[in-house]
């Protein structure tokens, strides 16, 4: 069972935002986001041929400038967001906005795979999510599972809940709430959880992690403190409601139960440098992946707080297996919280990871350098979990 | 004729007074032996004459004359005197004849007066036959009278014996009549004697239980008390349960002094003692006197609870076995009392009567004895226990039975081991306690340490040339706080030795020669005390590294090089010292000397990466705040460096003086020959590549530093937060290492103007100048910055760099 060789992409442009495509469930689709002050952003589209290993780009241009966050929206594969930095008169903003990707883009890729990249399509804007008075746009959020309806953005130190209209080309502010306290907070990054009728937030702000209730856009928790420094990332359990990963500068994973803030219920400290992505994997939530500035990304196995903590039952149909591989496969229980691999194929800062939507094996992870490295988790282990 | 030949003459005689001589029988009759009897003269003189010649018969003739006249001259002899033995023998036959019809006439009258006795005799016995019956009868009716006499007066004398008081003989006196009285009790006057003196012996009975009750008595009349008693078929069981709920009532008395004595003491705190104890490490003779000495009107110490405990209850224990076994076990036993196995019912009794009093003492004894909590002196204790096992001999060789001794003996290695456990916290807290003055002395350096030693005072003549920040005694208080603690260790060892001291009985006991030494002192001790030293360490990583650094980082720093002297020659020392003064012979496994070194090798390990970590941090937090507050697009053309690098510098100097106090200098690569002079030579070339590359790659302009990949992929990566070794270059290198690579992160999150850059560029080139000289390998120090230069050039707006001698000459002005 010897595991695939990983495969890499290179892109021209050193970029940190990276999405897998939500809406898309068959193929195995990335998006990612460059940033250049200098030259016309892009957003490749990833698309990897499992079967034969291999990798289709397409490249839709970003007029608007350097891509710092971006999410595909979870009902149309069209459509995603992304936070930009728009400099104006020496001035830096960062902005978001919706878009549309061409239609066409995937027949036309096909057609003359080399003369894509000579004429770029561009992104269709279909509404800003803006408002000056915000500040800074940290990232948005799609509502996991919804119908593409609703975003969030994080911005400063506001919680911004948009309705997107007429087809997402128009954007109301529904809801808003601050972050109160002294100086200046800012959102680093959050998440929309998936649990609870999508009716919950957790939030980052330097040290602290906060969960809102975007019924009352009203706080209701906040662990203060979770991280010995800045909190880069955090990531919901998918299978059980109240587990959140988080991960920071001070080089640990830490996973929480929400209802018990105090201590958190695991703490990982693999990497040797701040972890700026921490993602469960969407089906197996024990398969967790850490991204770094160390340029390491490490995929471990936390089976004890998963929500299969003792992995599946063997079934009874199997019972024509001789004793001896069942009696191997019994001391083998309970798996133990372990590191799974460590990829070592960034030479810079890992800033992003993503599950792939499709292919519940496969992860794509992005460097600072342009690097998209294409992994899958091992083989024994896949099977280890499936049978 | 009388001496020539007596065999011959004997023989002659033979031959004159016997018919029959021998030798005829014997042999052959010669009738030529002249001598013999069958001679026959004419066939000898035939015989001659044929033989002989005329000479030898002439010869032979006169040979015979001869024989003949010699033979006639002793026959004249002999009749001579058979003549005179025959007159003789006729006088005494005359003689005796006329005695013996004297005596005939004496016989006569002899016969006749015995006839007359006879007579007489038959007479008289035919007489007295009818009175001797009677006499005999009325003998017999005077014992019985006598008996009976006896038995009247019994009552009366017993009455009069319970008046003296004289029990023994009423008792023996009853004893006699009982049996009679239960015979004829059929009979009313019997019966009333016999009621009377069960009564009487009722009364009797009463007063010796009452007198067994009372507690005044001896035991010698205790004794007689029970065994009257037991005489009087008192059931023996009873006398044994009232005997013993007597003694019992005793004992309970003196164990309510002993418990009313433990609850006086009960409440009076022994902090005092304790702290007195700790503060001052001294030898325990010493610290005993002078806790006896802060608190005087405190309770009475361990060993006159336990004298006292001895002296009363133990003794007293003592007492009423001995007595009770002589009373009831030892009883020689006769008769009808032996069937009953009184021994043994006794002895049962006894052992169940002891094992519970003596399980009410146990318990008083375990509670002084837990109470016991100062640890400033041991001998105390270790006497009090000796005193105590030693007096629960007495009762193991009275008692050979019991498992008093045994469970006395589990007391003590019970308190044993609490002691040991007791003093395991009195170090760890002595530890702590040491820790939180090392702590103040760091906090306030210029001030006297007046908390930890004498060493402390020395620290201002200190070695080191004293950095800004750090404390001028940290290798002082470095030896003090490790000296300290090898002190503690010893005089507690010392301590702990007191309970194997050879004249201590206890000490023999197995536990204390094996268990006690390995898995008590060593493991118990020693060696939990080791490894909570690391535990300890290891915990201030963790709590310190989530809730901001509430250790001071020199204290980390401090206690890194503590466990590293611990792993190369401390705990081995240590070690080797119990093992020598325990003899400690390892029956059971114990902790390997290499495990407990790795165990505070891995303790250095992480404080000195924790340190690492809290100091780089410090730095880090004021580079990222620098990068993250300013306006890196609008700012202003560099005119200096800022303010915050040279914080920097300074910061990191005084961690290299901090530093340096404790760990060796380390190794680390030749240094260029212009180190502080280098130029970006990486940045340079990106540069370049900045206004070249694009024409690389046409379609998709190439904006990424390809040189600065190429070096990347052929430099080793470069880990951060990585473990350091134990020298001040590295530990250095790991600080400078967290900090820049924080500086690149935060630049990359940021956007720059051109003078952002210069600045950036400034700050790197000045970075440069200074930090080199602390890391091993200066090349990492020069990638890190290149790194950094190249990302703000990246992230730069209108990346125009500033001049290479420009940036030189800001940087030298300061």
């Amino acid at each position: 069972m010897e595991d695939d060789a990983p495969v890499i992409y290179g892109l021209e442009f050193q970029a940190r935002a990276l999405t897998a495509q939500t809406a898309e469930t068959d193929a195995i689709r990335f998006l990612v986001g460059t940033q250049s002050l200098k030259f016309e952003n892009q957003i490749h589209i990833i698309d990897f041929d499992d079967e034969n290993n291999i990798i289709n780009k397409n490249v839709l241009l970003h007029h608007a400038g350097e891509i710092w966050h971006i999410s595909a929206s979870p009902a149309d594969k069209g459509v995603l967001t992304t936070c930009y930095n728009k400099t104006s008169e020496s001035r830096v903003l960062t902005c978001a906005a919706v878009w549309r990707m061409p239609p066409e883009w995937e027949s036309g890729s096909h057609e003359s795979p080399d003369d894509s990249s000579n004429s770029p399509q561009t992104l269709e804007l279909l509404c800003h999510l803006d408002n000056t008075a915000h500040g800074n746009t940290a990232c948005v959020l799609w509502e996991p599972m919804g119908d593409g309806k609703r975003v969030i953005s994080l911005a400063d130190s506001h919680v911004v809940l948009w309705d997107l209209q007429e087809s997402s080309t128009k954007a109301t502010i529904s809801s808003s709430a601050t972050l109160e306290g002294k100086g200046q907070l800012k959102f680093t990054s959050g998440k929309w959880s998936p649990h609870h009728n999508c009716t919950q937030l957790a939030t980052a702000n330097d040290m602290a992690i906060r969960g809102w209730d975007l019924r009352s856009m009203s706080q209701i928790y906040c662990i203060e403190n979770a991280h010995g420094q800045l909190v880069r990332d955090l990531d919901f359990n998918p299978n059980k409601q109240y587990y959140l990963a988080s991960c920071g500068d001070d080089c640990k994973v830490k996973f929480w139960d929400v209802r018990h803030i105090n201590e958190p219920v695991k703490t990982l400290e693999e990497h040797s440098h701040w972890v700026w992505s921490v993602r469960y994997n969407h089906s197996h939530d024990q398969l967790l992946l850490t991204a770094s500035s160390d340029s390491r990304v490490i995929l471990s196995n936390m089976v004890s707080i998963s929500s299969e903590p003792f992995g599946h039952l063997v079934d009874d149909d199997d019972l024509s297996d001789s004793e001896e591989t069942h009696h191997e496969e019994k001391s083998k229980e309970p798996l133990q919280d372990s590191i799974i691999a460590t990829y070592e194929e960034h030479e810079d800062s890992v800033y992003a990871v993503e599950w792939s939507s499709a292919d519940p094996w496969l992860f794509a992870s992005l460097s600072y350098d342009g690097r998209l490295v294409i992994n899958r988790v091992p083989r024994a282990l896949k099977y280890r979990i499936l049978l | 004729l009388t001496d020539s030949s007596p065999g011959r003459k004997r023989r002659l005689l033979r031959l004159y007074y016997s018919a029959a001589p021998e030798p005829q029988q014997e042999e052959q009759p010669d009738p030529c032996d002249i001598n013999g009897a069958q001679f026959d003269p004419e066939l000898y003189l035939n015989k001659l004459r044929k033989e002989c010649s005329l000479n030898e018969l002439m010869d032979q003739e006169s040979c015979m004359v001869r024989q003949i006249r010699s033979l006639d001259s002793d026959m004249q002899t002999l009749v001579y005197e058979n003549y005179n033995k025959f007159i003789s023998a006729t006088d005494t036959i005359r003689k005796m004849k006329n005695d013996f019809k004297k005596m005939e006439d004496e016989m006569d009258c002899l016969s006749t007066n015995m006839a007359a006795i006879t007579e007489f005799s038959a007479r008289i016995s035919g007489t007295l036959q009818d009175q001797h019956a009677q006499i005999t009868k009325l003998s017999g009716v005077h014992t019985l009278l006598r008996k009976l006499q006896f038995l009247f007066e019994l009552p009366a004398r017993l009455n009069k014996c319970l008046e003296l008081q004289a029990y023994a003989q009423a008792v023996s006196s009853h004893c006699r009549a009982r049996c009679v009285l239960q015979q004829y009790s059929h009979m009313p006057s019997f019966r009333g004697i016999q009621d009377d003196c069960h009564a009487i012996m009722e009364r009797l009975a009463q007063q010796l239980r009452q007198k067994f009750r009372d507690g005044g008595t001896s035991a010698k009349e205790l004794s007689e008390c029970v065994e009257l008693l037991l005489q009087l078929d008192e059931p023996a069981e009873e006398l044994c349960d009232k005997f013993l709920s007597h003694a019992q009532t005793r004992l309970e008395a003196d164990l309510q002094g002993l418990e009313a004595e433990l609850r006086d003491s009960a409440p009076i705190d022994v902090s005092t003692q304790k702290l007195s104890s700790a503060a001052n490490p001294m030898s325990p003779s010493e610290s005993s006197t002078s806790s006896h000495f802060l608190s005087p009107a405190a309770q009475t110490d361990i060993l006159e609870f336990i004298d006292r405990g001895c002296n009363e209850f133990v003794s007293n224990l003592c007492l009423v076995i001995a007595s009770y076994q002589e009373l009831f076990v030892n009883r020689p036993q006769e008769g009808e009392l032996a069937s009953k196995n009184i021994p043994q019912m006794a002895n049962s009794k006894l052992l169940v009567f002891v094992d519970t009093l003596a399980a009410r003492y146990f318990s008083l004894v375990e509670r002084r004895i837990q109470e016991e909590k100062g640890v400033g002196d041991n001998s105390l204790l270790v006497r009090a226990l000796d005193r105590f096992h030693r007096r629960l001999q007495a009762v193991s060789k009275l008692l050979p039975g019991s498992a008093v001794p045994s469970q006395g003996t589990e007391i003590v290695i019970q308190a044993a081991r609490e002691r040991i456990k007791q003093y395991l916290s009195a170090l760890q807290s002595f530890y702590l306690d040491s820790l939180t003055d090392v702590r103040q002395a760091l906090a306030a350096p210029r001030l006297s340490v007046g908390g930890t030693s004498s060493a402390g005072g020395g620290a201002l003549a200190g070695s080191g040339p004293p950095g800004k920040e750090a404390p001028p005694s940290l290798p002082d208080l470095l030896t003090s706080l490790s000296n300290s603690i090898l002190n503690q260790i010893k005089s507690v060892l010392a301590s702990v030795h007191l309970f194997t001291a050879k004249d201590i009985t206890f000490s023999s006991k197995p536990y204390f020669k094996g268990e006690f030494c390995s898995q008590g002192v060593r493991e118990g001790l020693v060696v939990s005390f080791i490894k909570f030293i690391c535990q300890s360490s290891r915990q201030f990583c963790e709590s310190a590294g989530d809730r901001g650094g509430s250790t001071p980082p020199v204290l980390l720093l401090l206690l890194s090089r503590l466990c590293l002297d611990f792993e190369t020659s401390t705990i081995s020392y240590i070690l080797t010292l119990t093992d020598e003064q325990f003899l400690v012979q390892h029956h059971s496994p114990v902790t390997a000397v290499t495990a407990l070194c790795a165990e505070a090798r891995e303790a250095a390990q992480k404080l000195l990466n924790h340190y690492v970590k809290v100091q780089g941090l410090i730095i880090s937090q004021m580079l990222r705040k620098s990068v993250e507050t300013r306006d890196w697009v609008n700012t202003i053309e560099p005119r200096n460096v800022r303010a915050v690098m040279k914080r920097v510098v300074e910061d990191t100097t005084s961690i290299d003086v901090q530093v340096g106090l404790l760990y060796e200098e380390g190794v680390r690569k030749a240094h260029s020959s212009d180190s502080s002079k280098r130029t970006f030579s990486v940045y340079s070339s990106s540069r370049q590549q900045i206004r070249y590359a694009p024409s690389y790659t046409p379609s998709a302009p190439m904006d990424t530093n390809l040189l600065s990949n190429i070096h990347k992929l052929f430099s080793e990566r470069i880990d951060i937060f990585s473990p350091v070794e134990f020298n001040k270059v590295s530990v250095l290198t790991g600080i400078i290492k967290i900090s820049l690579k924080t500086f690149l992160e935060c630049v990359r999150l940021r956007t720059f103007g051109r003078y952002g850059l210069q600045q950036i560029q400034v700050d790197c080139h000045y970075l440069q100048m200074y930090l080199w000289r602390f890391v091993s390998d200066e090349n990492l120090v020069h990638f890190l910055l290149d790194e950094i230069v190249g990302s703000a050039a990246h992230r730069c707006l209108d990346p125009s760099p500033m001049e290479q001698s420009v940036i030189e000459v800001i940087c030298e002005r300061g």
